[in-house]
Parts: structure tokens; C-alpha cells; sequence
């Protein structure tokens, strides 16, 4: 019988891996939260929309549309859940929610395309209404048409900060600033890394120009100080210090911050893949062997939900995992190795990224007391200094215990790494030995309406922390 | 009232009423209910632990800081929820039956 293989995720990787299935002869289920296919960085805008692939896409309108125009070719050769969730796995399903719908599926074989969100470090400020991460400026942009406010700010590094700085331009908006963290010098130490994929190289150079002859200003090797505003009516300015000491305030309405991204990785969490310590990208990311294989037998990684190395490689990797399971179920295969060696070349230029655009790393300890680090739950960056100073808690599980600090509802993924950096600064102890925080089903807040069939499918397969969180 | 959220694209699109904590403004078709709130006011929500008004964060259903509620008291995500005609939403949390929440 051929394997039921599930692929959750219909970005850059989920629809390639679905398309090597289909052409295998396998009907495999794909599952996306999101209403269209797409993933966020192809994320079709809704139906009745007018914009051309050319508007939407810039330079990637090609690769857009030849994504969106597989996937629609793929629809009637697989079973394609969209709007649902995948809230839990456990050995061999996969746990669903679509409105207020429960269902569970069992699988032989799961791919895991989960993507990525943006890495964030915090700054006074920056829970006021008016902030938002670059992805989702982006998303405002391309999805709705809209500008985050009349006169934006575009804060932290990394290729996102440019791409989307660049995108307002063009589409109209005033962009007041951008605000790198990283040098020059940064750029020009990465360079030879960076040559390994000339083109996405030379794309790159052409969105700083685009700033250029938009003359939005453009500052390098700043330290965020502080968003101001007010809590009534949100963000009125921002300040950083320049290299050379001296402060500069530009006055805005919104402000987008983002230090590169970020892997989903809750759903690995839960599948039970083992996860190891990244020193170069100071993070714990999911183990994959070159393929995409998780430590758990039958689970598979692709995308930038396993590795964040852009879009044009989770094309690749999302092909690469299918045919692991194809192989993997004593199926012949082709190509796998020309892949590995594509994917190799991306995963250099990736390091170059990161060499160029640093995670900073070192902000985490400079942190004033009053800023607010968990933003769900406005719990303060001297809160949890304390929280470690008075218990002795440093691990990140024990923290969040103490102080609640990545017990909100985004469950960590706006706080957990700089609430990380925090932890091992004040403890004076390794990143590495503070740990991760574990992923916990739901991975997102449910639904608190539920049908009868519903729950008995739910009771079956829920956890402890899922009931609890149903029934709160 | 200025909003926050400006329309650079897409702005022939058919409108239709939408009521926000008891006034009625214009919402466009295929606007994420995040979106019609937004164009129409400087901010979205009451944070739940007090420290003034939000107006979501990551608009790709992650951050979970867009939550309003209808008038029914159902919680909603403003930027994963698409307008309709004829809804009826609340975006203060006193209105919505609930206080600032206890955070131990």
C-alpha cells in the first residue's frame, strides 16, 4: 500500500515537496494555516485583488508565479486543508483544528514545513501600538495594500530590513529611516560567503539603491534606545545611538524591527525531534542529516522552519525531504545529489547573511530594567533579572516558570531568544546552558467553542496543557 | 479620526458597514478585519495586563496580539479574520466583559 504522507505547510517547501510526491504517484494531505497557498514570503493576496505578480513579487515575480501555478496544477491530485491548524503531533498523527473542528490524522510519513517568523530583540518602547516585526509590515504591504502608518521607521538588520524598506518605497509610502545594527565592515568580512549565491547578491544590492534614490536615510552600526509614544496613541519617535555616541531622534508614526528570522520549530518540538545548540547562529534548531531527516523515525524538516537559508532553498530542501521519504519507503529515486549540492551552496551564502546581518547578541545585557521583554503579558526585562537573581533560575524553563516571561500566548516566539540572552547575561553563564524553552501543544491558542465530536476526538488525543488551555 | 493603517493599493474595491465599540465605519472586501479597524483608528485593542492600547504585532496569526471581540463576546484574531458586512466588534476589554488580568 503507498505510504500516507503528510506535508504540513504549502509555502516555497511544502509545495515542492508535494509536487516530487504527486509525481511519485503518492495523494499526499497538505495542511496550511493560512487561507491561501503560498507561505508568507509567496502569500497570494485575497481573491478580487488586482495586483500584478510584478507589483506583488518584484524581483521574485517569477518564482512567485511558477510556485502558485504548480500548487494550483497540484490541487486535484492531493487532499489540501487549508485555514487548519496543526495544534499537536504525537507518534504517527498529526492533531487538526479548522474553526472550531477537531480532527486527528495518522501519517507514515510527516514533512514539516512549518516556516519562519522574524527574530526579535527587545527595546523600550516596543510594545506600543505602532510596532510591528518586518514580516509583518511586509505582509500589510502585500497581502492588503496597506502602509503600516503615513511615516515609518524600519529597525534591526538583516535582508528583510532592506526588502521591505525598499517594497514601501516602491509601493508609495514614506519611509522615514532605515536603522541598521550592523557595520560595513560586517558586510565586506561576508562578502566571500556571500559570493556563493552571486545573484540573490546582486538583488540585495539593488534594494539599498532603490533607498538611495528614494534618499531615505540610511544609518549603520546604530543601537536602538528607545521607541517613544504614548500608551493611548502608540509610537511618536524613535531614538538610537550612532557608532560615534551621539543620539538621533526621527520623529514617526510606526516602526518595523526584525534581526533576520527566525525557525517555527513547536511542531518538531512535539513531533519529539531532538534538538541541538547552533553556536553559529546562537540558537537550538531541530538535527537533520543533509536531507531533512528529524532524529524521530518518519518525520522530516525542509524549509526555513528547519533551516533559515530563503525561499529559493526551501524549494529545494521541500523536494529533497519528499524524495528522502521515497527513498526512505524503498522507492527509486533521482536527483537527490545534485540537490544536496545546491542546497550546500545556499547554506554558505546563509552564513554569510548572518556574518553580514549579526543577531545582537549583546543588546540582551544593556536592556533598561523598565523595558518590556514579554510583550504578551508586559513582564519587564528587570522583572526577569530579578526572577533570576532571587531563585537561581537559569534555565529557560525554570525562568519562564518564575517569571512567566514565554508563557504568553505567542508562547515564546517574540521573547524566547532575547529572554535567553537576558537569563545567561544575569546568571553569567553560556547561552547554550540556558536551554530552550520546550514546545507546548496547543502551539497556538484554540478555539474555546467546541462541537461534541469534536471533543471526543480532542479528549483522545489531547495533552494536559491542552485541556487546561481549552478550558480556561 | 485618522487611522493608522494607509491604503496605498487596491482602493477600488466595493465597501460595506462594519460597527467598531458601537460606531459604524466602512470596511473594503477582502480587508482582514485587523485592516478595517486600522484604517480608521490609531489602535486596535486593550492589552489584557495594562499597559495601554495595542495594535497587533506580526500580522501572520504568531504574536496572538490582535485579539478583539464580537459583540457576542466571541475572542476573534483581527489579522487572520476576514471583514463582513454586518459585523460588530469590540475592541475595549471592559466592554468585552473582561478586567486587566491577574498575572500570578
Amino acid at each position: 500500500m503507498a505510504p500516507r504522507v503528510v506535508v504540513i505547510g504549502s509555502g516555497p517547501a511544502g509545495v515542492r515537496a508535494a509536487q516530487a510526491l504527486v509525481e511519485a504517484g503518492l495523494r499526499p494531505i497538505v495542511i496550511d494555516e493560512g487561507r491561501r497557498d503560498g507561505g508568507q514570503i509567496y502569500r497570494r493576496q485575497p481573491e478580487g485583488f488586482s495586483r500584478s505578480y510584478d507589483t506583488l513579487y518584484g524581483t521574485e515575480a517569477e518564482r512567485a508565479a511558477s510556485l502558485h501555478a504548480s500548487f494550483d496544477a497540484l490541487k486535484s491530485m492531493i487532499d489540501y486543508l487549508p485555514e487548519t491548524l496543526v495544534w499537536n503531533i504525537s507518534p504517527n498523527a498529526v492533531h487538526l483544528v479548522s474553526g472550531t473542528r477537531y480532527r486527528t490524522l495518522a501519517f507514515d510519513s510527516l514533512i514539516v514545513c512549518s516556516g519562519a517568523t522574524d527574530r526579535l530583540m527587545p527595546v523600550k518602547g516596543w510594545h506600543q501600538a505602532g510596532a510591528y516585526s518586518l514580516g509583518g509590515a511586509q505582509v500589510a504591504l502585500k497581502s492588503q495594500g496597506c502602509a503600516i502608518g503615513s511615516r515609518i521607521v524600519m529597525m534591526g538588520s538583516g535582508p528583510l530590513l532592506y526588502l521591505v524598506a525598499a517594497q514601501y518605497v516602491k509601493a508609495g509610502a514614506q519611509v522615514a529611516a532605515v536603522l541598521d545594527t550592523s557595520t560595513f565592515m560586517q558586510r565586506v568580512a561576508a562578502l566571500p560567503r556571500l559570493l556563493a549565491i552571486p545573484a540573490a547578491l546582486k538583488k540585495g544590492i539593488a534594494l539599498t539603491r532603490v533607498l538611495t534614490q528614494a534618499r531615505v536615510p540610511v544609518h549603520r552600526g546604530v543601537q536602538p534606545v528607545e521607541i517613544k509614544g504614548s500608551p493611548h496613541d502608540g509610537v511618536s519617535g524613535v531614538e538610537v545611538a550612532l557608532p560615534g555616541g551621539e543620539r538621533l531622534e526621527i520623529a514617526c508614526d510606526a516602526v518595523a524591527l526584525g534581526y533576520h528570522l527566525r525557525p517555527e520549530t513547536q511542531l518538531a518540538d512535539l513531533a519529539g525531534c531532538r534538538f541541538l545548540f547552533d553556536a553559529d547562529t546562537q540558537q537550538w534548531l531541530p538535527q537533520i542529516d543533509d536531507d531533512g531527516r528529524g532524529s524521530v523515525k518518519g518525520v522530516y524538516l525542509a524549509g526555513d522552519g528547519a533551516r533559515v537559508r530563503g525561499a529559493d532553498a526551501a524549494e529545494r530542501s521541500g523536494r529533497l525531504a519528499a524524495l528522502a521519504v521515497l527513498h526512505d519507503h524503498g522507492m527509486h529515486v533521482e536527483g537527490m545529489e545534485r540537490l544536496r549540492r545546491e542546497l550546500a551552496r545556499f547554506t554558505r551564502f546563509a552564513a554569510g547573511l548572518r556574518a553580514a546581518f549579526p543577531w545582537p547578541a549583546k543588546f540582551a545585557a544593556s536592556l533598561p530594567d523598565e523595558t518590556i521583554v514579554c510583550r504578551c503579558e508586559a513582564i519587564t526585562a528587570g522583572e526577569l533579572r530579578r526572577v533570576v537573581r532571587a531563585t537561581g533560575a537559569q534555565e529557560a524553563n525554570r525562568a519562564k516558570a518564575f517569571s512567566r516571561v514565554g508563557m504568553g500566548r505567542c508562547q515564546g516566539r517574540y521573547c524566547g531568544h532575547a529572554g535567553a540572552e537576558i537569563i545567561a547575561a544575569a546568571a553569567s553563564v553560556p547561552l547554550a546552558s540556558v536551554g530552550r524553552l520546550r514546545g507546548q501543544a496547543p502551539v497556538k491558542p484554540l478555539p474555546v467553542a467546541l462541537t461534541e465530536a469534536s471533543t471526543e476526538a480532542l479528549t483522545k488525543a489531547a495533552s494536559t496543557e491542552a485541556s487546561a488551555e481549552i478550558s480556561e | 479620526m485618522n487611522g493608522r493603517f494607509v491604503r496605498l493599493a487596491e482602493q477600488g474595491r466595493k465597501t460595506f458597514a462594519i460597527t467598531v465599540d458601537g460606531v459604524v465605519r466602512e470596511a473594503a472586501e477582502g480587508d482582514t478585519l485587523m485592516v478595517a479597524l486600522l484604517t480608521g483608528a490609531r489602535t486596535l485593542r486593550d492589552s489584557e495586563f495594562g499597559d495601554g492600547r495595542r495594535a497587533g504585532f506580526c500580522l501572520m496569526g504568531a504574536c496572538q496580539d490582535c485579539w478583539v471581540w464580537t459583540a457576542a463576546g466571541e475572542r476573534v484574531r483581527a489579522c487572520s479574520t476576514p471583514a463582513a458586512p454586518g459585523m460588530s466588534m469590540v475592541t475595549k476589554l471592559a466592554e468585552a466583559g473582561e478586567g486587566v488580568w491577574p498575572r500570578a
